[in-house]
Formats: structure tokens, sequence, C-alpha cells
């Protein structure tokens, strides 16, 4: 009885001074130590908290009350409040039409660039240039450009006949339209650049064989060029949905606020919102816990694709 | 039959040639339409900015006239200097650069060491930890907001250069592109130094970091440029001016009710620098890209 119970303990101990002789591994958990102590502060404690809090009712502000165990009600508050449907509507809408859009001009455009013409590099580079553009900075540029009285969108509205007087980012029908295209004109040079690299992954013989068997460059981008790209497009569509997703947040801040009414209020949006405006921090928890679900699952699937992704690239 | 395929390898098929004309002129309309949609394009990037620097030089008047007028009248340059002045907009810039350096500095150590760590040393749990960081590096900012926030407020962090900091000291992704690239090097490498008896820090500080620099050079341009574009840590821990990021500043600028080219030479001010290192980097910056790709 005795021996069994001391053998394992024993041997633990062993280990453990087998572990501290052997440089290698003593040099690889100081190494990992730094970062790891960080992990455990900063992501491991706050991820662990924030699922505990989402069963709260805490108010920072509030001095008298404590945080109170409300078990699941911010879950129960969360489904059936329209708000938050509303939000993860827009959320959806946001993202499908940001990312159907950034996909289809990122194609195009590395399409366009790839074609052996001049100054590629320069104009690649000018492509680019947005994704460098701070968000902040691009949507109170776009803010500028969408301003209902001086902004040059509605100038030009009027220099070819059509109302002059829309409100784009203050309208509750224009707003999602008008963030949409702020978003997209920052992040489209970035999937073009991702792009023009699967582009140029593909072995240009195969290219070649296809029209010595009578292929035109239709077909050929129909049957050749598209197959192929189809690991770079899996992976800009995650990729995509992961950015349009969390970095809607600094557009929507600027332009909307959320607003108006609710009308461009997306999940990242809403919780910042409940959790630094409202100071329902539980509330905003509970939030914060959808958001995480949705980026975990899409971030494993995108590492799922890095495999497929890395031939062509 | 033999005998007509050896005539027309002499005498080309008129229609033939014919066709190759059309298709020539047909390739000279495409490129026409390649290159107007390309510039089409490139205007469609280029005119917000033009459209931000018309308006800064422009005067209050001037911008409310009704009616396009894309160049202004002069050049005036009161708008630049009023930002300066009446705003701390140098000093958001040199808030964003200073935490910019010590994200690249924590970075090119902390995680420089854990990924050599990954890649090329052998150690117990180290393939379960590298599943760990893995998942950390997956996890959005929003849930460890609120809580890293109390953390934070209860160092007394608020509205310190630390608190903006320290949630970007270390880079999950930066742990997996250097593991990544450290682990296609060959063994070869560190073997004759290790026979020496070079210990694991001297391998990595003579060996394997001489021979990593572009991935080297990713990691800093993309934790600098992540630092300088991050925007939801800092408006949650910043609330006094003097210690604003310069895209917190911004967001504070137009949150009053202040004069478009006002405003829009501070979004000019706010831009340039990261543009400057951009023309001077671009090669990198698309180079990174392919490798960090996977996180924005």
């Amino acid at each position: 009885m005795q021996t069994t119970s001391a053998l394992p303990k024993r041997n633990a101990w062993r280990t453990l001074v087998a572990l501290f002789r052997d440089e290698e591994a003593r040099s690889g958990y100081l190494f990992v130590l730094p970062s790891f102590v960080f992990f455990l502060i900063f992501t491991l404690v706050p991820v662990l908290a924030s699922f505990y809090l989402a069963f709260f009712r805490w108010n920072p502000l509030d001095p008298f009350t404590a945080a109170t165990f409300i078990g699941a009600d911010n879950f129960t508050e969360l489904i059936t409040k329209p708000d938050f449907i509303r939000t993860m509507w827009n959320t959806f809408v946001f993202v499908v039409v940001s990312v159907g859009i950034m996909i289809c001009g990122a194609l195009g455009t590395a399409l366009a660039l790839n074609q052996g013409i001049r100054a590629e590099s320069l104009l690649r580079g000018l492509y680019y240039s947005p994704v460098v553009t701070s968000l902040v900075a691009t949507a109170v540029i776009w803010l500028w450009i969408f301003d209902p009285q001086f902004g040059v969108v509605n100038a030009l509205m009027e220099l070819v006949g059509l109302p002059n007087d829309l409100r784009w980012a203050s309208d509750p029908v224009l707003a999602m339209p008008t963030v949409i295209i702020t978003f997209v004109w920052r992040e489209v040079g970035y999937f073009t650049v991702i792009y023009l690299a699967g582009l140029q992954g593909i072995p240009s013989e195969l290219k070649e064989a296809a029209r010595i068997d009578g292929a035109n460059a239709v077909t050929t981008f129909r049957y050749v060029v598209i197959p192929l790209l189809m690991p770079t497009t899996l992976f800009v569509l995650v990729l995509g949905i992961l950015r349009a997703t969390q970095n809607s947040f600094a557009v929507i801040y600027i332009m909307t606020g959320g607003g108006p009414v609710n009308a461009t209020n997306v999940m990242v949006f809403y919780m910042y919102q409940n959790a630094f405006e409202f100071f329902r921090m539980g509330f905003a928890s509970a939030v914060s816990l959808f958001i995480f679900i949705l980026i975990f699952s899409l971030s494993l699937l995108q590492f799922k694709l890095i495999g497929a992704r890395t031939e062509y690239l | 039959m033999a005998q007509t395929q050896v005539i027309e390898a002499v005498a080309p098929d008129p229609a033939l040639t014919i066709r190759s004309k059309r298709t020539q002129s047909w390739r000279r309309v495409g490129r026409f339409i390649l290159y107007a949609a390309l510039i089409m394009g490139i205007l469609f990037v280029t005119i917000p900015y033009l459209w931000m620097l018309s308006a800064s030089l422009k005067q209050e008047r001037e911008i409310y006239e009704p009616g396009l007028n894309f160049l202004p009248n002069s050049l005036y340059l009161q708008n630049y200097i009023d930002i300066v002045q009446d705003y701390q907009i140098i000093r958001w810039l040199f808030n964003s650069f200073l935490i910019g350096f010590i994200v690249i500095i924590s970075n090119m150590t902390f995680t420089v060491l854990a990924g050599y760590a990954f890649a090329r040393l052998r150690w117990p749990a180290r393939d379960f930890l590298f599943y760990v960081y893995l998942g950390a590096m997956m996890i959005p900012i929003q849930v460890r907001l609120i809580p890293s926030f109390i953390i934070i407020k209860e160092l007394g962090w608020v509205n310190t250069y630390q608190g903006i900091a320290s949630l970007q000291l270390v880079e999950f992704f930066g742990v997996f592109l250097i593991r990544q690239f450290m682990l296609n090097m060959p063994r070869e490498l560190e073997d004759a130094a290790r026979i020496d008896g070079c210990g694991w820090f001297r391998v990595l500080w003579q060996i394997i970091i001489p021979n990593s620099k572009p991935a080297l050079a990713a990691l800093a341009i993309f934790t600098f440029t992540a630092s300088w574009n991050n925007f939801l840590w800092p408006l949650v821990v910043i609330n006094q001016e003097h210690y604003m990021t310069i895209q917190v500043g911004l967001a504070s600028m137009k949150g009053e009710i202040i004069p478009w080219g006002l405003l829009m030479a501070g979004t000019m001010i706010s831009a340039v620098p990261l543009f400057i290192v951009y023309i001077i980097l671009q090669k990198l910056f698309t180079q990174g890209i392919v490798m960090s790709g996977i996180k924005g």
C-alpha cells in the first residue's frame, strides 16, 4: 500500500529533477515563460472572467450594489431582446455584403493587375494604400465625403441631376450602405494582394495547356483559373468574415455610433456600448461570448484552410 | 490528307490571318478596357485622399461654398497650424510612436523567444502549449476587454502608457509566425554550435536570429501597424487627452463640432507617418501579408 502510493510521487519528483537537469527543457520553459505569464494575465484569466461575469448583473459605477448572480438571465434577455436580434442581423448584412463586394473587387483588381501591365508594382502599391490608413482616419474621411451639406457625393449627385439632399450616414436606410462602402474602400486592397499572390502561384503551363486545347480567355478563366483559386477564395472568404466582424467597430463608432436607431449597430459595437456607455458589464460579457464563439470557430476553420492555401501562395 | 497539311503549312489559310488580325484588334480593345478599369479603380482609391488634402487646405468659407471645387483657391496652411496649436495632436503622434516602439521591442523579445522554443527545442508539454497559444490567437479582443480593463484599473494603469501597451506586449500570432519560419531552417545550422558547447540562447542570438530577418521584419511591421491602428483598447483605457493615441485623439476631435478643414488637416497628420513608413518599406508590407494572412 505504502509503496504503491510512494512510487508515482518519487517518479514525478525524479522527472522534475531530470527536467531541471536537462538543459534543453530548462531553456525551453525559460524562453516560453514571459509569454506564458502574459497569456495567463491578459488572456486566460480575462476569458474565464468573462464567462463568469456573463452570469452576473454588475454596474461598476454603482458602489451600493455589488455584482449579483442572476443565472442565465443575461442570455435570456439577449435572445429575446429585439435590439440584439437587430444587431445580429446587422452584423450578418454588414459581413455578407462587404465580403461579397470585397471578393469580387479584389479578384477583379488582381486579375487586371496580373495581365502583365505597365507600372504594376506602382498600381499595386496604390491599391494597397488604404489598408495602411487607419480605420478611424478612413471613417473620418468618408464621413466628410458623405457629408449631407458639403460632401462630394451629394455634390456629384446634384451634378448628374439626382437628389442631392441624402443624409447618408444619418439616414436609417442609407447608413448601412455608407459604412459598407467605407469599409470596403479600406479593406479591398488587402484581399487584392492575397489574390494576386494566388494568381501568381498558378503555373503558367496550365494556362498554356488550356490554350493549346483550344480554350479561349473566358473558358480558361472559368475552368482553370477559378478552380485553382479555390483555396485562395476560401481563405479570403473566412479572413474577410473575420475582419468584417471585428474591424467594423471603428468605422461604426466614428460614422454612425450604431445609429440611426440601431440601423448600423453590429455585435462588436453593441458589446462596447453596453459595457462602456451603459455600464452593463455582465450583459456585455454575455454579448462578448457570442462574438467569442463566432470568431473562434471561424478562426479554427481558417486554420484548417491554411494547409490548402500555402500550396498556391 | 497528308498533302493538304503540308500545303497549309507553306501557305497559311487567308481566313486564319484575318481572324488573327481580328483577335489582335480585339486584344487592343481589351487592353483599353483593362487600363480604363484600372484607372477607375485607382481614382476610387485615391480621390478620397485628394479630397481630404484639398479640404485641409481650404478656408472655412471655401469649404461651405456650394458645388464642386476640387482645388483650393490658395495654399491655406492655417488649418494645420491651428490643429497643432489647439489640439495635442503632436503629443498623440508621440504617444502612438512610443507605444508602437514598446510593443515592437516586447514582441521582438518575448514572441521570438517563445517561437524559438516551440520551433527548435524539445521539452515536455511543448506541443500541448503550442496548441494553447494557437487557441489564444483565435480569441477576439471583445471577450478579453472587460476583465482586462478591470485588471488595468486595479493596477492603477488607466490613462498610462503601460495601460495601453500591456495588452499588446505579446501577439500570439507572432509566436506562430516566428515558429513556422524557424521550423523550416535546417537542423545542421545549430548542431555545430551545440557540439561546441553553445547554450541555447547563444544559438538563438548568433545563428537563428541572423537567419530569420524576413520573419523578424514581418513581425515588426505586423506588431507596429497593429498597435498604431489599434482603437478599441486605447479607447477604453484612456480618457485624458494627454495620453491618447492618435486614433483615439482623432476620434475625440470628430466628436466635437469642428470645421471640416481642421478635421481633415488632423486626419492628414494622423495618416502621414504610417504612410511614409509604408512608402519606404512597401515590399515588406505586402510580403508580410502573405505570411500574416491569418490575422488582420
